[in-house]
């Protein structure tokens, strides 16, 4: 079943709390060498159907109206995957050079 | 005046905005976040707490209610709403009010009385205020830090829709220590502190007077209570 990925995260001009308090971890457990870090979200949303136009449309509204709040948040990536046992069966079933797909392929 | 109070799971201080209500002199209705159906209120009260645990960002699950809709409509034709805490941020992700609210600054939950300045005492919610008026009611959050785009900001502030400011301490790091803002009509209000929790002597706030005292929030349910009425 093909898995769409939407990453989100806080808008780059916004302090991130949340990421300033990791980076402080690092710094007192003696991870030297990490200037900053920002913490995003990551949502997986499983489709029944065909990945076409009409669907990439509506997991785009989705993702700027409900996923993030667009005045705090940026979308910074949608990805569409498709999973390693698809990967290789269709692999499989068209070519025949014994080679596995590539894992996680995004397109 | 009947004024409804919405609990939504999740909701922690929607008997308080009840008691509040009926503390001010109003009749409070408790309405379920699952329906369609206002029950005829004259004004809302968006309360307290954490809705669907916070879960996506604060409040945006809850914005999405079945009742949200006609709470939409009902803002958009003139109701008093007033939005507490968790119920300022589904007024924003709700987009009835600007803005945003983010962690706080620095990190950690925060619980103190807060002292705060009206400066704007026309909306529904604080004509029984003067403007420049200080109160103390209590503050409760751990993501309360307001925040807008800059163009926002001076538009907020250059229509006098700023409502509340933080005195003395900046307590979540809000930009321009913003506690609560209005809508351009002035019958939707949203802010962090809780007003419901210092409305009756001996469960507020302390004051100089004596230790629990305060009942600075009263003065919200009254305001819009005594318009409705002036308005009759």
């Amino acid at each position: 079943m093909p898995t769409i990925v939407v990453d989100v995260m806080p808008k780059a001009e916004l302090l991130d709390p949340q990421g300033k308090a990791v980076a402080g971890a690092l710094a007192r457990t003696g991870r030297s060498g990490i200037s900053a870090v920002r913490v995003g979200k990551r949502f997986e949303l499983t489709v029944d159907g065909p990945v076409d136009d009409a669907l990439k449309a509506q997991v785009r509204e989705i993702a700027e109206e409900i996923l993030s709040n667009q005045v705090i948040e940026d979308v910074v990536g949608i990805h569409y995957e498709v999973s390693n046992a698809e990967l290789v069966e269709s692999a499989a079933g068209e070519a025949s050079d014994g080679f596995p797909a590539p894992a996680g392929e995004t397109h | 005046m009947r004024i409804g109070v919405i609990t939504f799971p999740g909701s922690l201080d929607d008997r308080d905005a009840q008691r509040a209500v009926r503390l001010a002199g109003g009749e409070p209705v408790a309405l379920w976040h699952g329906s369609h159906d206002l029950e005829g209120v004259d004004a809302l009260i968006l309360p307290g707490g954490f809705s669907y645990g916070d879960y996506l960002r604060c409040g945006a699950i809850a914005s999405l209610s079945p009742i949200m809709t006609e709470v939409v409509d009902a803002a958009n034709r003139g109701m008093p709403v007033l939005g507490i805490c968790n119920g300022f941020q589904m007024l924003t992700e709700a987009h009835l009010l600007e803005g945003g609210l983010i962690r706080n600054d620095h990190g950690t939950f925060i619980c103190r009385d807060q002292v705060l300045r009206v400066d704007n005492a026309t909306t529904d919610w604080t004509s029984g205020f003067e403007a420049g008026q200080q109160i103390t009611i209590p503050l409760k959050n751990g993501e309360g830090g307001f925040i807008a785009s800059d163009e926002t900001l001076d538009r907020l502030e250059g229509e006098g829709r700023v409502v509340f400011r933080y005195v003395d301490v900046n307590p979540n790091g809000s930009l321009r220590d913003i506690a609560g803002i209005t809508n351009e009509r002035g019958n939707v209000v949203g802010l962090m502190p809780h007003p419901e929790h210092a409305v009756e002597p001996g469960f507020g706030p302390d004051t100089p007077a004596a230790m629990r005292s305060g009942v600075d929030g009263l003065g919200f349910f009254t305001s819009v209570i005594r318009r409705s009425l002036v308005e009759a």
